[in-house]
């Protein structure tokens, strides 16, 4: 027994020697360059830059050591290097002003990239003006948290991704916020991954996109004008809850594009004024669930190729259409949805609607045939046909229905 | 010309239908943004108003009045002004009080409510709608002598406006489907003023559905400056063609 009291204090001993070096970086400190004084550290090492410029050209942390700023410390790429790279595991950066990454499209530097290494921590940093923020190929169990990123808006292919994530697993991406970049989140073949409070707006093309990355799940997270929203594509297992989806405005932008996800799970999400709020492409076996559609000029385009999905409890209002489909075959299940254009009554006020709901519109369909009807949105003679249409569907398939429509929205 | 449509202002204020006209606007405007949650929605149905309401008591208003002040006009006539004169002095004195009553029962509301480019949108093309639907009347009651006749045809143009013309147009989508028709439909847009009027109402507000690329040709014609022009001097035109017919006929109308 004495032994090991022993034992455990030499043990203690020596990781505290041998451990707890710190070196400091900056003017009148031990070192004034950041890429000596990683040189000099040794594993487990803390390396505490103060405030000041650093131009260094790339610095490689081949080291697992801390590199903590004090007073937010700026290192700039010069617009000629990958500012940070970080190629072994339990590194964590934090407190930095990172800016002018270089720009190539062959190597693809970035403010920070992570290159093979796992459980790095990168946390509240500033991102600025780089070609990729921060870039993450073959990492795990790796976090990002509380960073902001930003670039200038260019041309789609004269920038990279806000945070960009390939071939990754066990990934944590929290609360940062990203704006400017050509995708703010993007993840390809990234598995077993959280996203959770993270604001992305303004970037030209998606807020987040995503590929090939199954058993991921995006919770809380903010996507707001961005140019094409976010998309998600050729997926399974993925969970989606409590995001928002706003002002994603344009063309071809929508707020959550979907193409060929199965067996996922998309609820209490809201969809705000967007040209379409959900765009279904081969989609199968998800759950929508208690999400809000409002004020978009498409709530919900379910195309034909989707089979399977399950729409309950989900709140529909002012949208110019609620929900539009190309084909005849009804293959997905509405039920229990709040509609705000429904007009039916509840006698046993058990709050269902006793009269089935047809929410597809004639007109709707008349324009998903022809896109040039759009010129007669809102006329008094389409009001008209619409409703009877309503009554007696004939355009429209019959059994696209909501049998059980709510007569409360279940969300305010 | 001042005199007589001074006259004829009088004469409108008196009976005080334009009146309650104004106040059922200003009680549906209010309304409208008051109940519905979102202001969009409220622009909305005041738009259906302008669409529906306003042409049709435009056009009836206008029709009828000319049929009861016949006397009125015949003693015109007698006096040494020139006919051309009374005819418009007439539809300056009926559109003056009715496009009026729609501005000041409008514009407050939709100053309150909605962006400036919505509400000045909103007023402007009520404002037109009114002046279009009279000079449209002032055709359909010197077209017969017949009263019964007169307020026929001026019913029937509303229905043609309000409800028909977009039938045709849909029936015309329908028939040449395979083609690229975006332009000559937006061409189509200037034969009613209705749609015209809905169309750029619509630009300022829910463009969402009207994107896509059929919304793209609409946008670089409706969402523009020449757009803007275009619309305006068809809408002109829809004032003035048949004002002019109407004079012509009055001119030469043995009363």
């Amino acid at each position: 027994m004495q032994n090991i009291y022993v034992l455990i204090l030499f043990l203690l001993f020596s990781l505290s020697t041998s451990a707890a070096k710190v070196l400091y970086v900056g003017e009148k400190q031990q070192f004034n360059a950041i890429k000596p004084a990683i040189e000099s550290a040794m594993d487990g090492d803390s390396v505490i830059v103060m405030g000041g410029f650093y131009k260094e050209g790339n610095i490689v942390i081949n080291k697992s050591i801390s590199l903590i700023g004090v007073n937010r410390p700026i290192i700039d790429g010069d617009r000629r290097y990958e500012v940070i790279t970080i190629k072994k595991d339990f590194v964590s950066i934090s407190g930095f002003k990172i800016q002018h990454s270089g720009y190539a499209t062959l190597d693809d530097p970035g403010g920070i990239k992570i290159n093979g290494a796992n459980h790095v921590t990168i946390t509240n940093n500033i991102l600025y003006d780089n070609f990729f923020g921060v870039y993450i190929q073959m990492g795990k169990h790796c976090l990002i948290k509380n960073n902001k990123i930003s670039a200038i808006s260019k041309a789609e292919q004269q920038i990279g991704n806000g945070i960009h994530c390939w071939k990754s697993d066990s990934l944590q991406i929290i609360g940062n916020e990203i704006s400017g970049h050509r995708d703010g989140i993007y993840f390809e073949f990234v598995t077993h991954s959280v996203v959770w409070r993270n604001l992305s707006h303004d970037n030209i093309r998606y807020g987040l996109h995503f590929m090939f990355s199954n058993d991921d799940s995006y919770f809380t997270n903010y996507f707001k004008q961005n140019g094409a929203g976010v998309a998600v594509m050729f997926t399974k297992n993925v969970t989606m809850m409590n995001n928002t989806f706003e002002d994603n405005w344009g063309d071809a932008a929508y707020g959550l594009l979907l193409k060929e996800i199965s067996d996922s799970n998309i609820s209490g999400n809201r969809f705000i004024n967007n040209t379409t709020g959900i765009y279904m492409e081969g989609t199968s076996r998800i759950w929508l669930d208690k999400n809000l559609f409002r004020e978009n000029g498409w709530g919900i385009k379910i195309m034909a190729s989707c089979m399977d999905n399950s729409l309950r409890k989900n709140d529909f209002y002012s949208n110019s259409f609620d929900v539009s489909t190309n084909g005849n075959v009804v293959l997905n299940h509405f039920e229990g949805n709040y509609w705000d254009r429904y007009h039916g009554y509840d006698l046993n006020k058990d709050g269902i609607g006793d009269v089935t709901y047809h929410p597809l519109s004639m007109f709707g369909v008349v324009v998903e045939k022809m896109p040039s009807a759009m010129l007669l949105h809102r006329s008094f003679f389409i009001t008209l046909l619409d409703n009877s249409e309503k009554v007696l569907p004939s355009l429209t398939p019959s059994n696209f229905e909501d049998k059980f429509p709510s007569i409360k929205p279940s969300l305010i | 010309m001042s005199k007589i449509g001074h006259l004829v202002l009088i004469d409108i204020f008196k009976n005080k239908i334009v009146l309650i006209y104004a106040i059922v606007l200003l009680i549906i405007t209010w309304s409208v943004f008051m109940l519905e949650d979102t202001s969009g929605k409220g622009l909305l149905t005041l738009l259906n108003v302008v669409l529906l309401v306003v042409p049709l008591m435009s056009l009836l208003f206008s029709t009828i009045y000319l049929y009861n002040s016949a006397e009125f006009i015949e003693l015109l006539v007698s006096q040494p002004v020139k006919r051309q004169q009374i005819w418009l002095s007439l539809y300056f004195g009926l559109s003056l009080s009715l496009a009026g009553a729609f501005v000041v029962a409008t514009i407050i509301p939709l100053l309150l409510f909605c962006s400036l480019a919505q509400a000045l949108m909103m007023t402007i093309t009520g404002f037109a709608v009114t002046l279009v639907f009279i000079s449209l009347g002032f055709v359909a009651s010197i077209v017969s002598r017949d009263k019964a006749k007169g307020i026929g045809i001026a019913i029937l143009m509303w229905l043609y406006f309000a409800l028909l013309f977009d039938g045709l147009v849909l029936f015309l989508l329908f028939q040449f489907a395979e083609y690229p028709i975006e332009k000559p439909m937006v061409i189509l847009s200037i034969f009613s003023p209705l749609d015209l009027a809905r169309i750029n109402n619509l630009m300022q507000m829910d463009a969402a559905a009207l994107m896509g690329y059929t919304g793209a040709v609409f946008k670089q014609y409706f969402g523009s400056g020449l757009g803007l022009y275009i619309t305006g001097f068809a809408m002109l035109l829809w004032v003035i063609v048949p004002l002019f017919i109407s004079t012509r006929i009055f001119k030469r109308r043995d009363l």
